[in-house]
């Protein structure tokens, strides 16, 4: 396995220490000593056409935006996850997506979304809660402090990157929409827009997209709503302008452009269980010992890297939440 | 896989291109996506991910080109386009050669020539990768003895022997078909439903029905293929 040292991987990055990041996105980018990161500039960019800069940075301008997701070019607080693997670059991150709206070709998907509109975008929270939620993204940001996540994230295909997420804990939103005693479950759907995603012309699979966790699991501080990436708004080829994050989880769990977020009290079904239920379990834990019906899941190909890595229990998560299954016959619920 | 049709006193170009020109075609064409790729590589332009475009590339440029080497057969049968079986051959080690482009991607650039974890990971627990290289070992054989000298060597055992390659042909289908997610069926089915119409018309009493019917239909054979027979003509039937 030939490693490449994040210097190669990301050379137009600056990198800011942490610490200096969280302030920044908690309180204002005036306080960044890095004028090229600042919204100030925000307007340039050099990002080329496909996964230029994201519509929303045009159509807001820099002030409206988070501060954390106010940066002119990609920006991470650091250059590797905590266990010391580089970050993948923004280039990779935004030109290799799983989004069959667009297109079931990973590379093609960047440019197939080039045409979507985010903006404006509201999400409703729905279903068994006390206080039912419509919020645009402006309300999101204001509500919830835009933070960054470095997450793996490991697709069912096998491949894996780490990326810089920016966005907040679901637990926050849930918190707000005050789950009913009877919540046990919630379901994710992602817009419908045949006119603007070619793929859900076609009967692929069943649109639209569905996702679910278990009400305990969406609560983990671990899960977040995306909404930006490298200092960034979320690019369309993404799942912009808001999506779900599950790093435990393999890649197809965290559902894409999010516009219903509902609590129910049974299982929600989901689009790939749909498809193949003996291939895509609920759970879908990424999970070294579980093969996939056809497949190994034992190992992965980083992006980036040549060569092979092994696939981590919980996607290297386990410390924080393995708990949640405690007990439970993880092949069985796989 | 037949050698090409050779005929003698025509030495001049037009001559020459009349004769082998079609040869010619299929073998560049077949090449080009090797050309293209190496081009690709040659100028870092592989993608985000190399190991899947060279994957994706060499595995459906195989197939594709291990499906028209067995066309070759039934067109010269049913249709009687005799210069079908010059490009056989051909076609038939392409696909080889992109098949092995194939394997040393997977073996070289995707597993970082791990064996241990190649035997582990794919061939244990892969279904879809056993069959893929089942079919490759199945073709090396058949590359082997794909020369004129083997042909004679073998005498009849050869069309026996290279009847292997309907066995590939399935085995790289289902290949494709069972590495393919479920949303993605569609184009591996589509192969698969090439690959049993080619198999459907070797079967005799099949062929039969179809030679009769075609020659109801449009006539006999087209005299200038029987000019190419008078001049030379191959000892190869339909296998
Ligand atoms: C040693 C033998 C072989 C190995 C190890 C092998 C391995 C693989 C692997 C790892 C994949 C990708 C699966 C994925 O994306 O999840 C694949 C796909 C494929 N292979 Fe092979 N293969 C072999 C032989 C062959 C042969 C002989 C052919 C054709 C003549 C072939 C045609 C294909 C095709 C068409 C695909 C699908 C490509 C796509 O998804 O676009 N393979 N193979």
């Amino acid at each position: 396995m030939v490693k490449i040292a994040p210097a190669e991987i990301t050379p137009e990055h600056v990198f800011l220490n942490r610490r200096q990041f969280m302030a920044a996105a908690g309180v204002t980018a005036g306080s960044l000593a890095l004028a090229a990161c600042s919204p100030a500039t925000l307007s340039s960019t050099s990002a080329p056409a496909a996964n230029a800069e994201p519509a929303l940075t045009t159509a807001l301008g820099a002030e409206k935006l988070p501060a954390a997701l106010a940066f002119a070019q990609p920006t991470a607080s650091t250059s590797q996850d905590e266990l010391g693997d580089p970050l993948n670059q923004f280039q990779e991150i935004t030109n290799y997506n799983n989004f069959y709206e667009f297109s079931t070709n990973k590379e093609a998907v960047a440019s197939e979304a080039a045409g979507f509109n985010p903006y404006p975008w509201q999400v409703q929270v729905t279903g068994l809660v006390n206080n039912p939620l419509v919020l645009d993204l402006d309300d999101i940001y204001k509500r919830y402090t835009q933070e960054e996540r470095i997450y793996r994230l490991r697709c069912v295909e096998a491949w894996s990157m780490v990326i810089p997420w920016v966005g907040f804990p679901i637990s926050a939103l849930l918190k707000d929409a005050d789950p009913k005693s009877e919540a046990q479950y919630v379901k994710f759907v992602t817009v419908y827009r045949p006119d603007e995603m070619r793929g859900q012309r076609s009967s692929i699979l069943k649109w639209p997209y569905q996702e679910g966790l278990r009400l305990d699991e969406a609560m983990h501080p671990l899960a977040i709503l995306g909404t930006g990436m490298y200092g960034k708004p979320l690019t369309n080829q993404q799942g912009a302008p808001i999506r779900l994050v599950v790093p435990w989880k393999y890649g197809f769990k965290s559902i894409k452009s999010v516009v219903t977020i509902e609590l129910t009290d049974s299982i929600p079904a989901t689009t790939w269980n749909n498809a193949a239920p003996n291939e895509y379990g609920f759970y879908a834990n990424v999970n070294p010992e579980v093969n996939h019906p056809r497949w190994s899941q034992a190992s992965e190909r980083r992006i980036g890297e040549s060569g092979r890595r092994n696939t981590l229990m919980f996607n290297g998560y386990a410390d924080e939440v393995a708990s949640l299954y405690a007990g439970m016959d993880l092949s069985g619920n796989f | 896989m037949s050698g090409r049709i050779r005929s003698d006193g025509r030495s001049s170009p037009v001559g020459y291109l009349r004769e082998h020109g079609f040869w010619w075609a299929v073998t560049l064409g077949a090449l080009t996506p090797l050309a293209w790729l190496g081009w690709r590589a040659a100028n870092g332009d592989l993608g985000v991910d190399p190991v899947n475009t060279i994957n994706n590339l060499s595995g459906r440029t195989a197939m594709i080109v291990l499906l028209l080497s067995l066309a070759c057969t039934p067109l010269n049968t049913i249709f009687g386009f005799r210069k079908a079986l010059t490009v056989r051959k051909s076609l038939g080690l392409i696909a080889l050669v992109y098949a092995s482009l194939h394997l040393i991607n997977f073996v070289g650039l995707d597993y970082g020539f791990d064996f241990g974890l190649i035997f582990q990971d794919a061939v244990l627990n892969k279904p879809y990768i056993l069959a893929g290289s089942t079919a490759l070992l199945l073709l090396i054989p058949l590359a082997i003895t794909s020369t004129r000298g083997w042909m004679k060597r073998l005498g009849r055992n050869w069309k026996r022997l290279h009847r292997l390659v309907y066995a590939a042909g399935v085995l790289v289908v289902l290949h494709f078909l069972w590495q393919a997610k479920a949303a993605e069926r569609e184009e591996p089915l589509i192969y698969a439903g090439v690959l049993a119409l080619l198999l459907i018309v070797r079967i005799p009493s099949v062929r039969r029905w179809l030679v009769t019917h075609r020659t109801r239909l449009v006539g006999p054979k087209p005299p200038r293929v029987q000019t190419m027979q008078r001049a030379k003509p191959v000892k190869q039937s339909g296998d």
